[in-house]
């Protein structure tokens, strides 16, 4: 499943680099946006999804609930 | 002058809002509750203010002003991208500096590497290096928020006493809030500058007549038309724009602030929602910037387009300080204040424009985040807090903050913006070429400190010479960039007129990966760190 999700981050990374918008301005979306800020617009969206299923499916457990306090480098006296 | 009562109204609510705090902490003056709220903070306000703590002038009128320039590219460079690596970074890296934070007590980045690495002036020579980093913005906030001040009050309030004000309220709610006060006005900003996007475009929409036939003019004229598409940046330069967001967790006002939550529960809406929070702030502002082009029943708009003609037509037979002068007056980081002056009715621009000194006022946290590390990296590690007890460092960070500030309202006085805006643009490489020393403490034992002083100290070097070289070669005025150095036939560095280019890419691209190679060659040849303290720190995922 890690594997799965690193793939799917770098596909999106990917995503960014619209290069087949590159040049167009139409469709103008809704009649006045052009079809490249709309389609980054909506990458945003696609970026909260990819954070739900990272969330999902690869929250940090270990970390979750760290042990109690040590002394901070400080106090070590250096 | 209304306008500029809303601003005073709400200066006066965020001053509030850091005494409300003072008062809240009552007697608990430990470090961790006035640097870090007794890590304590909840869901809404850790995904508003952390939200916010990012968010600075840039937001509503630079990012406006560089879509009235540049056109829609400027969503694409500064915002999508972030939509994307902020969140992966919060969701990769924030949640084990919170993790390691709360198990081991640091405060700050400085003392997790000197713990996590064995070594001590190393930590301080990379305490210097983001201290530099982070000083221009301080002083780029004062500056903003004098001119925000005396543009949204018609000029009836000068630059001097703008920027004192601003500085006055921003320290006030700092020094008494600490990191709770500085938590709670950060939410308050957000939630007004949230809300401005919607609201401005709904204003400026109506009172422009729709948009339709504004963008449908853009498009049939060949001035404006490349500002709807993306055809005059490179994809090479849109790709390297990636690296610039890699900075954010890197930046000690954010890594400090992922130590706030109660629980690491609370990444998860902040990770989930940072995408949605960006639309909803930057597509109104960059839409509006590039719509602006339109606005030509704006006086002062009109005049800017005008300045941009002249330059475009007659740029390269005039003067050079006439060029800077037209390029002065053709700068879009205003139009977003002249269109809601223009627009919106005068209570509703006084509402907004409270929304624009939220943004303008975000260097709060970069001024509790440099007194959180003076006092911690230096004043601790150096034997002030044995020495003069727990209490006295607190006392140090309020002063720090005093001193900080005022020096930084006097240095914004006397020096010329561009300079700081020329410093925080390096800033942002400079934090994404310390990104490496995070990746490496947090995911790789074999790292060493030897290696993370190799990536500091080339840091500290990279920004300084792209600063030197931009001063000695002079940006080209317009066209192809100056080439000073092929390799191979290919243009390996040369000056655009915006920056440097690298083989075509953006500094911040060699920057990050030599950062990388560094901590990598000089980690392998040199000794780990002991055996008891990788246990600690690995020994969980191990």
């Amino acid at each position: 499943m890690r594997y799965v999700l690193a793939g799917t981050v770098i596909a999106v990374y990917l995503l960014h680099q619209d290069w087949w918008f590159w040049t167009a301005a139409r469709p103008l979306v809704f009649g006045f946006m052009p079809v490249g800020l709309f389609y980054h617009g909506v990458y945003c969206l696609l970026c909260s999804a990819l954070m739900i299923l990272l969330v999902r499916f690869s929250w940090p457990a270990p970390f979750d609930e760290p042990a109690a306090s040590s002394p901070r480098s400080e106090e070590k006296g250096r | 002058m209304i306008p500029a009562l809303f601003v005073f109204t709400y200066l006066a609510v965020v001053l509030y809002v850091g005494v409300f705090a003072f008062r809240r902490s009552g007697r608990n003056e430990s470090a961790e509750d006035y640097f870090l709220a007794s890590r304590s903070l909840g869901t809404a306000v850790f995904l508003l203010s952390l939200f916010g703590t990012n968010m600075t002038a840039f937001t509503i009128l630079g990012s406006s002003g560089h879509a009235f320039s540049n056109g829609i590219v400027t969503f694409g460079l500064m915002a999508s991208a972030s939509a994307l690596i902020i969140p992966v970074t919060l969701f990769s890296i924030g949640t084990r500096l919170w993790a390691l934070g709360k198990r081991f007590g640091f405060m700050t980045p400085v003392q997790f590497f000197r713990d996590r690495w064995e070594c001590g002036h190393i930590g301080t020579l990379i305490f210097v290096v983001q201290a530099a980093l982070l000083v221009p913005y301080i002083i780029i906030g004062v500056m903003g928020g004098g001119s925000t001040l005396a543009a949204i009050s018609g000029g009836w309030v000068p630059y001097w006493l703008g920027g004192a004000l601003v500085a006055l309220v921003v320290m006030g709610y700092v020094f008494f809030g600490g990191m709770r006060g500085t938590a709670w006005v950060n939410t308050l900003q957000t939630m007004l500058f949230l809300s401005f996007g919607t609201a401005a475009l709904a204003v400026i929409g109506g009172g422009m007549g729709g948009f339709r036939q504004a963008a449908e003019e853009m498009l049939n004229s060949p001035a404006t038309a490349p500002l709807l598409t993306r055809e005059r940046v490179s994809p090479w330069f849109f790709l390297s724009y990636t690296f610039i967001p890699l900075s954010t967790i890197a930046f000690p006002h954010i890594n400090i602030f992922c130590l706030t939550a109660r629980r690491m529960q609370q990444f998860k809406p902040t990770v989930i929602l940072y995408p949605l929070c960006l639309l909803a702030i930057w597509l109104p502002s960059v839409f509006l910037g590039v719509m602006a082009n339109r606005a030509v029943t704006v006086p002062a708009i009109a005049a800017k387009l005008e300045a941009r003609r002249t330059l475009a037509v007659q740029g390269q037979d005039l003067l050079p300080d006439r060029r800077v002068e037209l390029r002065q007056a053709a700068a879009g980081d205003d139009v977003i204040v002249l269109l809601l002056n223009h627009y919106a009715p005068v209570w509703l621009a006084g509402l907004l424009g409270a929304g624009i000194m939220a943004a303008v006022m975000a260097s709060d946290s970069q001024i509790l985040a440099l007194s959180t590390m003076f006092t911690e990296d230096i004043f601790a590690f150096y034997g002030g807090k044995e020495r003069f007890g727990p209490a006295a460092q607190v006392h140090t960070g309020r002063v720090f903050v005093l001193g900080l500030t005022a020096v930084a309202y006097l240095i914004a006085l006397q020096a010329p913006a561009s300079i700081f805006e020329l410093a925080v643009q390096y800033a942002f490489s400079g934090y994404s070429a310390l990104f490496p020393l995070l990746v490496a403490a947090l995911f790789w034992r074999g790292s060493t400190k030897w290696g993370a002083l190799a990536s500091a100290v080339w840091t500290a070097c990279a920004v300084v010479t792209v600063a030197l070289f931009q001063y000695v070669v002079p940006a080209p005025h317009s066209g192809p960039p100056t080439v000073v150095w092929t390799f191979f036939g290919a243009a390996a560095l040369a000056r655009t007129p915006g920056g440097t280019a690298v083989f075509g890419l953006m500094p911040v691209v060699p920057m990050v990966l030599i950062s990388f190679l560094l901590m990598i060659v000089v980690s392998l040849l040199t000794r780990q760190p002991s055996k008891q303290t990788l246990q600690r720190y690995f020994s969980k995922v191990d």
